[in-house]
């Protein structure tokens, strides 16, 4: 009974359905329909900024000014490439990526190593360690710039530093201004580097370790061949990550240190923003160092992404 | 010379108990296996042999000497793991010389590349040496684990179901040469399976194990011709054994639901039985009973018939492809010598 009802019905809607407005939308067109408002939000956002900006970084424009944009060719590139101050920021940055990423990598590798066994309390103590990456960079900035301060600050205190006159000046100091930002940078994004490398712990099967224990492998020797080349590409996309992110460090700089003192912690994005929203607004000048900057990071990518390439095919 | 014994180990895990009392000796040379079916504690007392795990109570000695609180390095096993244990980014070759390599061994490089160029020899896989684990099939990677045992002269083979995870065709030449090998190097072995066709075709002995306990251990002879329960009785053999309840009256063991009987037999006195009679030796043809034939699974060497009496349908296996046909009503009997009487406990009598 049932089954000749579906059957009639079938039939009947075969019948009874006419080309209505809302049928006669092929699926090209309701794909069409969908994708087109990200298309357009995308070209009016990223692509036309990105290729305006490009032909800006040719040209001597500035927003403030009520002047065309003028064509100068090279001019910005070479000024850029030509003028120690611009070198000494991207010296900055290196160095700034280089150290942060680096202590990032150890510290959230050996808090993984730590947090790997499971104990009582492990869970909430994981959860814990990652609270730093959930706040705001300027939050951070100025808890930490109210840790750092030489007067009242609790950091030099814990570090047993406890007359003023010769404790460290941690965001005053040029030598160790950037060390500073380093800190803070290592504090808030290990956990990161943490939780990627826990996750490439956990998938490491147990069985190896135990071959390998038959085997008379020592603890280093099982460290080095197993552990590391089985964390290595989760590893590998943190340090990627973090270095991306390094290379555009901008709101703990402005939060700490405002690129001082003096242009100790001036990296390239701090610079960026000052060419391109302060003083002059040198539009064109500042959308070339931009480019620059994607340049130099889409390169290091690249480098990380065929290792990681190598890596995979074993 | 290598010996190992267990005794009287006990081992839980919270509230389970895994192993119950579990004494067994393993002699020099000699092709020992655990047989049982999944989570009858076959893995763990492998591990608590290897030290990977530690035994509640009982000893293991090795030698002759005890190895209760030594580590998995000193016990000078190789465990050879069901999944294949290879360790990742690292070649074949690397893989066969790591045991080799370790710190505590120190051997020249000339004689480790001597011995593992052997062993792949061995196990042919020689071809192989130079890739990556990543990229061989499972077979490969099994050699590739049993070679990593065999490099090294071990006191005993602890291999955990090594064959499991392959595919038929695959499992039996792997079989083959496993056992090939045991004889030729004298290797001592015990392995672990649930399956009962590696189990009589490898073993020298057999240990049964059921929920933490070993129910029977012999010859694989003995297991298959003197089964000690009817656990063991049907856990070996395909098609599995026919078990009939029967009862003694007027002088024989009667089945209820149909007209079988069975003479008694070597002091089987007990009222109520289970008579374990082995396909093969239900004889169609000639005999007292008659039945109908409900199935025929031709399988080319040999045909099993379900053959209907009564309320029972029993299992005969006769050798080659049978002319007998769906329906036809024919007689049987049995080979009387080769019955198995257990009492309604399972117990043989």
């Amino acid at each position: 009974m049932s089954q000749v009802n579906a059957q009639r019905g079938l039939s009947s809607r075969q019948e009874t359905a006419p080309p209505t407005g809302r049928r006669q939308l092929s699926d090209m067109r309701i794909v069409q329909l969908f994708i087109l408002p990200t298309i357009i939000l995308l070209i009016l956002m990223n692509i036309f900024p990105l290729i305006y900006s490009l032909f800006l970084s040719f040209t001597n424009y500035s927003v403030i000014s009520s002047d065309p944009p003028v064509w100068v060719g090279l001019d910005n590139y070479t000024h850029i490439l030509s003028d120690p101050d611009f070198w000494h920021n991207f010296a900055t940055t290196g160095t700034y990526a280089l150290l942060s990423v680096s202590l990032q990598t150890i510290v959230g590798f050996a808090l993984a190593m730590l947090l790997r066994s499971k104990f009582a309390g492990s869970g909430i103590i994981t959860t814990l360690v990652l609270v730093p990456m959930m706040l705001s960079p300027i939050v951070v900035a100025v808890f930490w710039r109210l840790i750092f301060n030489p007067s009242y600050g609790i950091l030099n205190p814990i570090l047993g530093f406890t007359d003023i006159n010769t404790s460290p000046e941690w965001l005053g100091d040029p030598a160790l201004a950037l060390w500073a930002i380093v800190i803070v940078d290592v504090w808030q994004w290990s956990p990161f580097v943490m939780l990627l490398c826990l996750a490439g712990l956990s998938a490491i099967p147990e069985y190896l370790y135990e071959a390998a224990a038959i085997d008379r492998a020592s603890v280093w020797f099982q460290f080095r061949r197993i552990t590391l080349p089985q964390v290595m590409p989760l590893l590998l996309i943190a340090v990627l990550f973090r270095t991306i992110e390094a290379f555009k460090q901008f709101d703990l700089v402005q939060g700490l240190t405002f690129g001082g003192p003096g242009d100790a912690t001036e990296t390239v994005s701090v610079e960026l923003y000052r060419l391109a929203f302060q003083g002059q607004f040198e539009t064109g000048l500042s959308s070339a160092l931009a480019y620059i900057v994607l340049v130099v990071i889409v390169a290091i990518s690249n480098l990380y992404i065929r290792a990681l390439n190598r890596l995979r095919e074993g | 010379m290598s010996d190992v014994r267990l005794e009287n180990i006990s081992k839980r895990f919270g509230d389970t108990l895994a192993l119950e009392g579990i004494s067994l000796h393993i002699h020099d040379d000699e092709f020992f296996v655990l047989l049982g079916p999944t989570g009858a504690g076959k893995t763990t007392t492998l591990r608590v042999i290897a030290g990977l795990e530690k035994q509640d109570d009982g000893h293991v000695y090795l030698d002759d000497r005890l190895m209760d609180g030594a580590q998995p390095a000193d016990r000078d096993v190789a465990f050879v793991f069901q999944q294949y244990s290879l360790y990742p980014n690292m070649s074949v070759y690397d893989n066969l010389a790591f045991p080799l390599r370790s710190p505590l061994r120190r051997l020249p490089e000339g004689e480790i590349r001597q011995r593992v160029t052997g062993a792949a020899e061995k196990l042919r896989i020689t071809h192989l040496l130079e890739r990556k684990t990543a990229r061989l099939s499972g077979g490969e990677m099994q050699r590739v684990s049993i070679g990593r045992a065999i490099v090294r002269q071990p006191r005993i083979f602890l291999m955990d179901e090594p064959l499991s995870n392959l595919d038929a065709k695959l499992r039996e030449s792997l079989r083959v040469e496993l056992k090939h090998l045991q004889k030729t190097q004298g290797s001592t072995t015990l392995f672990v399976t649930h399956d009962q066709i590696e189990a009589l075709t490898m073993a020298d002995r057999i240990a049964v194990l059921d929920q933490g306990k070993i129910i029977q251990n012999g010859t694989p002879f003995d297991i298959y011709d003197r089964p000690a329960t009817t656990f063991v009785a049907q856990m070996v053999g395909t098609p599995r054994i026919n078990l009939i309840a029967a009862e003694w009256q007027d002088g024989a063991y009667r089945t209820p639901g149909a007209a079988l009987s069975f003479a008694r037999q070597n002091g089987a006195a007990a009222e109520k039985v289970l008579v374990g009679v082995r396909p093969e030796d239900v004889r169609p043809g000639a005999g007292d009973f008659r039945g109908e034939v409900m199935l025929v699974e031709p399988l080319g060497v040999e045909t099993i018939l379900h053959i209907r009496t009564g309320e029972i349908t029993l299992l005969c296996v006769v050798s080659g492809l049978s002319s007998i046909q769906l329906g036809e009503v024919l007689s049987f009997g049995f080979a009387v010598e080769r019955l198995h009487f257990f009492d309604m406990n399972g117990r043989r009598l």
